[in-house]
């Protein structure tokens, strides 16, 4: 709510600052223009000028590792995309340093030299910052990493790849319903942090469209350790699962203490638990626990398989989930880019909200009104200490 | 059956906390607000050493006992004695007490980060036994003899020893038992000591018992420890323990009977029926304070 209200201030201060010098053009490509609109269509496409993209990636600060590898997963889609004919794709990465601040600076930068679409920011905080900088320019904008609610309400201008928990969690429990053929759980969740709750809403709003009975729905604080009479109680109704919403630091005690006392039925989680972390600390307790993701090293459609060769080639390393959406990325725009065969911002945009059906290491990627994009989540499955697809 | 074992393993917690808390409180009039602290500082320091030279539980908590013991001599050399003379020293050593706390906690993030940690596995014998239809793990019920037998222990020790009776002289009347020529500062130095040494224990048990230590550890545990040691009657030891199983229970049967969400509300709505019904705690002695 609070993120919803300061993103709300953050459009309309910038809208109102923006007003009084609006020129009330079509919202051009600003810089060099022209150059931008190619001829030919798809694979045959040839645009004359290098198409500039952006990215704004916290290469330092708190999530300084994650920009990092965002920034590897463009660097070798540039690569490959540059290899194929007819249009050229100039990188250029700047630094959010995690913060709002210099998020907005960055993308300040790019809105005046002429790139055509921005990627990032990689947090959603700075995000909400920056993005209204390049709506009000009508730039296209990307985020990669941005799970937050609200992003693409931004503007227009926002897309977004990387899936949410309200797209994540519904496909989870469908699936694990499926799979074990559940008629009765029992809900958890820590009810005093945001995330966990909002976490916590979107499963009971899941398996209220099913025909599972959830038999009761027990609180804890996030601080707690110690489940035991919890878990008892959840115990005593006999589920056929347990569906869990807590951050990882009450996930291990949680489960571990789940199987001591005798609960062997699979324990669903949010992406609190999406974290290897629960494998090395909770060690065997952890076997059977599903958690959905937006991506999985071991999903095995084609372009993840190549995606993980050539990752794993160019910098000797497995790739995460943030190199393999901002990999994604690019590959989106490429698509968007060729079906019009246009880089400038504005066919940019319409030509991204007409995706649908593109190939990437995440799946086939459609973008949806919203501008979110929609792609299968991959169900994993703690099993002999890793994830493994469920499905 | 089970929820009543699980409410008495968590009051045991809460009370292995609590004695050591109340030790110094009983004894000194004073409230150590850096024993939840040393708490979390004991279980990482365990932690440490379990990984490091991988020793067996018990040299560990004996370990850990000693650093818990220094750590209680340097609390009450740096937060307590400085201000011992000040007209307002209860009140000067409670802040003292909570900064010291707050420095123990960023010694351990420099030391050990921000993330939550466990005993590598193999550390204390795993393994359950079935109790009348329900478990319980070995940890846990090491956890209720190591509680009752250093209840009891820490009684003859009050009781019966020399050390005992200086205690008992410098909780009537401190004044008078330097009088006496009791060495209240050694005994006062004697008694932080015993109580943090109390604390650590507690916290390495903790950590084991739920498989997971953190920084807000302490923290967590804290008011339900002063909960305790008022419910039980401030500064009794018994109580502490009587204390500690009476919470521990409560709000087991909060959740099994009312609900999850009410925990907290019946567990302290408990300690304010106790403190009507018994202003002075289960095994409080009435006190009177001389101005």
């Amino acid at each position: 709510m609070k993120m919803k209200l300061r993103a709300a201030a953050v459009v309309s201060a910038s809208a109102l600052l923006l007003a009084g010098c609006s020129t009330g053009g079509d919202g051009g490509t600003g810089g060099d223009g022209g150059g931008l609109v190619g001829t030919g269509s798809g694979e045959s496409c040839v645009i004359e000028s290098p198409v500039k993209v952006g990215a704004a990636l916290s290469l330092t600060g708190g999530a300084g590792s994650y920009g990092v590898s965002q920034q590897q997963g463009l660097e070798l889609a540039l690569a490959e995309l540059n290899e194929a004919k007819g249009i050229e794709y100039k990188l250029s990465v700047e630094d959010d340093a995690s913060e709002p601040r210099q998020g907005i600076s960055v993308m300040e930068g790019f809105v005046g030299d002429g790139t055509s679409i921005v990627l990032g920011p990689t947090l959603s905080n700075t995000a909400v910052a920056a993005m209204p900088i390049a709506t009000e320019a009508s730039m296209p904008v990307m985020g990669i990493s941005t799970t937050a609610g609200g992003i693409t309400d931004i503007g227009d201008y926002v897309f977004r790849d990387s899936l949410t928990e309200a797209q994540v969690i519904p496909q989870t429990i469908d699936a694990v319903i499926d799979e074990y053929s559940l008629k009765k759980v029992v809900v958890m969740y820590s009810n005093d942090d945001a995330f966990t709750e909002s976490g916590y809403e979107v499963m009971a709003e899941a398996l209220e469209d099913t025909d599972v009975e959830v038999l009761d729905t027990l609180t804890f604080s996030k601080a707690d350790t110690d489940f035991r009479s919890l878990l008892t109680a959840a115990k005593d109704k006999n589920p056929d699962a347990i569906v869990v919403s807590a951050l990882i630091e009450a996930a291990i005690p949680l489960v571990t203490q789940a199987r001591e006392l005798g609960i062997d039925q699979p324990i669903v989680g949010g992406n609190g638990f999406n974290n290897p972390k629960l494998m090395a600390d909770a060690g065997a307790a952890a076997e059977g626990v599903v958690v959905g993701a937006a991506w999985n090293s071991a999903s095995d459609n084609a372009e993840n398989q190549a995606f993980l060769t050539a990752y794993e080639e160019k910098f000797g390393a497995q790739p995460d989930q943030f190199a393999a959406q901002a990999y994604s990325a690019l590959y989106l725009i490429d698509d968007a880019i060729r079906s019009t065969c246009s880089a400038e911002r504005s066919d940019l945009r319409d030509s991204l909200a007409q995706l649908k059906d593109v190939a990437t290491p995440l799946g086939a990627v459609t973008i949806n009104k919203n501008r979110d994009a929609e792609h299968p989540a991959v169900v994993q499955i703690v099993k002999d200490g890793k994830f493994a697809v469920l499905r | 059956m089970q929820q009543l074992l699980n409410g008495l393993f968590i009051g045991s917690i809460y009370a292995l906390f609590a004695i050591g808390f109340t030790l110094v409180f009983g004894i000194l009039d004073r409230l150590n607000l850096a024993h939840p602290a040393v708490f979390a500082a004991s279980a990482f320091v365990g932690i440490g050493l379990a990984e490091a030279f991988e020793l067996s539980i018990w040299v560990i908590l004996v370990l850990v006992f000693l650093f818990g013991a220094v750590l209680g001599l340097v609390i009450e050399r740096v937060a307590f004695r400085p201000l011992k003379n000040r007209p307002d020293a209860h009140f000067a050593g409670l802040i003292a007490s909570i900064a010291m706390a707050g420095m123990i906690v960023a010694v351990l993030q420099a030391f050990f980060g921000p993330q939550t940690r466990r005993f590598p596995e193999g550390t204390a014998p795993e393994g359950k036994v079935e109790l009348f239809g329900a478990s319980a793990t070995y940890v846990q019920l090491a956890i209720v003899v190591i509680c009752i037998g250093l209840v009891i222990a820490l009684n003859v020790l009050v009781k019966r020893s020399s050390l005992g009776r200086s205690m008992r002289a410098v909780a009537e009347n401190p004044t008078a038992a330097r009088v006496l020529g009791i060495n209240v500062d050694r005994v006062t130095a004697m008694t932080f000591s015993i109580s943090s040494a109390l604390g650590a224990v507690a916290g390495v048990l903790f950590a084991l018992n739920v498989n997971s230590a953190q920084l807000g550890m302490g923290t967590a545990i804290e008011l339900k420890g002063l909960a305790v040691i008022i419910v039980g009657g401030m500064g009794s030891l018994p109580g502490a323990l009587v204390g500690g199983l009476v919470l521990g229970v409560a709000e087991v049967f909060a959740i099994q009977y009312i609900g999850s969400s009410w925990r907290d509300f019946i567990a302290f709505a408990l300690l304010f029926v106790i403190l009507l019904l018994m202003p002075q705690g289960i095994f409080g002695k009435r006190k009177v304070r001389e101005v």
